[in-house]
């Protein structure tokens, strides 16, 4: 097992969280919908696992590097 | 005229309608959300209110707020920009019915072309080529299934209440159509409050060719030719040209003609632009049309030297075409736009941030809203610049705006100054073979 932090690739604001901690995720899946300047951007799971944390809450601003999710791989 | 505008708009927009007031000699009035109360411009305007917090939809969005302080301070007239509350007919009834001007056209057009499948029924009613596609698509499975089969695949799917390529996703083949609309209604439902779509042909490399028309009150609407804006990225538009590459002028003048036919035949009554797909046999076909004034609308003065916002405002002030445009529009050379964007070169993802350092080339014209120390927030788009060349040439206008990009100095937030160069510097570009798949290819390239 791995701990596999996921970070934010821009600054803007958490629009919609699509995983809770303890559920299964695969490679591709979408962790969260963020959004900034007009624009949705998806957080990707890169390596499968399951997720341990979401860090952050809808609504909740956001900088970029900034941890979103832990996934446990 | 009106004895005042009350611009409600933001960024490079509203700076330029506030150029437009002072050539008028109109009383212009901004409105400043606090996350752009440092914008230069505000202090060319001859008045400028704070309206609210930066998120839009309680400052630029909030239509009491707005139409209160028209009325406060007296504004005659409003104009919207683009964006925001500009294509929204319950607002502009609103400015209406407070006896104030709306500049723009009558909120019966702006309800009518802004449902996409209702404006391609009114096109083909009268004579325009209209690329195959769906009405409204229902719930059921079957029932998406038998429209999609209707015209075949690939295909997009669309929202209906829609705009700016929010919502439009394509489908290669009925794997894929199902979660592609849940999708499309989801991004619909969001950013609309209209979850309803329709499918239409997708074509494979299609040229986004539009018409600039010009209505006056009376419903006498004359084009003013088109402009080429097939270099997109995700739908968006990114460079923009006038005029189109490639296409025989008498192509384009007949095309032209019957979109002002049928504008007056509708009786449309101000300025507006009607946008087609032309496929790679040069079929033309309806894609939308806009209301209001576009973003690119800068490349259209350059050739023909008409002041388009001048025009729109006289227009909505109710003088006749025939004074707004006395002489039959002529092209001169040729003019190309780029969008400067606060965002990754590579992947497009947002940057916003504070313009360290904000220095825009000279010997072009660059709309901005923007100034150094600006920031760059995350409540708007992420356009920082428009900077437009004109040439004696496309050759001359492209390698002058290239140059000009070159010379942008832009500290604080990445920018897509290097895929705009990237574009402008490809052989297809420059060869004028120009397509809405042509960013991705040079991008992946």
């Amino acid at each position: 097992m791995s701990r596999q932090e996921i970070k934010s690739e821009i600054t803007g604001t958490v629009w919609k969280i699509l995983t809770q901690p303890g559920q299964d995720v695969a490679e591709g899946d979408t962790l969260m919908i963020l959004e900034s300047m007009k624009m949705e951007i998806p957080v990707i799971v890169e390596d499968g696992g399951v997720v341990s944390q979401i860090t952050v809450a809808e609504g909740e601003a956001i900088q970029e590097g900034q941890v979103v999710a832990i996934v446990e791989t | 005229m009106f004895e005042s505008i009350l611009i409600a708009n933001r960024g490079a927009v509203a700076a330029r309608i506030v150029r437009a007031c002072k050539a008028l000699g109109v009383r212009s009035i901004c409105i400043y959300s606090e996350a752009d109360a440092a914008s230069p411009f505000l202090k060319d305007a001859d008045e400028a209110h704070e309206i609210g917090p930066g998120p839009a939809p309680q400052s630029y969005l909030d239509q009491e707020k707005v139409l209160a302080l028209a009325e406060r301070v007296g504004a005659r007239a409003i104009h919207p920009g683009y964006g925001f509350l500009s294509e929204n007919a319950d607002f502009a009834e609103k400015v209406i019915a407070r006896g104030l001007a709306f500049v723009g056209p009558a909120p019966r057009f702006i309800r009518a072309m802004g449902h996409k499948t209702r404006a391609r029924d009114l096109a083909a009613e009268h004579g325009l080529p209209v690329a195959p596609g769906t009405q409204l698509v229902s719930e059921s499975l079957d029932d998406l299934l038998a429209a999609a089969r209707s015209i075949g695949y690939p295909l997009m799917v669309k929202p209906a209440g829609g705009g700016g390529g929010i919502g439009m996703l394509p489908v290669h083949d009925e794997s894929q159509l199902a979660a592609a609309v849940e999708r499309s209604r989801s991004m619909a439902q969001r950013g609309f409050a209209n979850a309803e779509i329709y499918l239409e042909k997708l074509m494979r490399t299609p040229r986004h060719i539009e018409f600039q028309v010009v209505g006056d009150r009376a419903g006498n609407v004359r084009h003013v030719f088109e402009r080429d804006c097939s270099a997109q990225r995700r739908n968006q538009k990114i460079i923009e040209e006038a005029v189109a590459p490639g296409v025989p002028r008498a192509v384009i003048e007949a095309l032209g003609e019957k979109i002002a036919t049928v504008l007056t035949e509708i009786g449309y009554d101000n300025i507006g632009t009607v946008e087609m797909l032309m496929d790679a046999d040069g079929t033309f076909s309806f894609l939308e049309m806009n209301t209001r004034l576009q973003v690119e609308h800068g490349v259209t003065e350059e050739v023909t030297g008409i002041d388009l916002v001048v025009s729109q405002i006289r227009l909505a002030a109710g003088e006749p075409i025939d004074a707004v445009l006395p002489v039959p529009p002529q092209v001169s050379g040729h003019a190309v736009q780029a969008r400067v964007y606060a965002e990754d070169p590579k992947r497009f993802l947002p940057s916003p941030g504070t313009l360290q350092v904000f220095r825009p080339p000279s010997g072009v014209r660059v709309e901005t809203g923007y100034g150094e120390g600006c920031k760059i927030s995350t409540f708007y788009d992420p356009l920082v610049a428009k900077v437009i060349a004109h040439g004696a040439t496309r050759e001359e206008a492209t390698a002058r705006l290239s140059a000009a990009l070159d010379g942008f100095v832009i500290e604080g937030v990445k920018t897509n100054i290097p895929a705009l160069q990237s574009i402008l510097r490809s052989q297809a570009f420059r060869d004028g073979l120009v397509h809405t798949g042509l960013v991705a290819e040079v991008m992946a390239a």
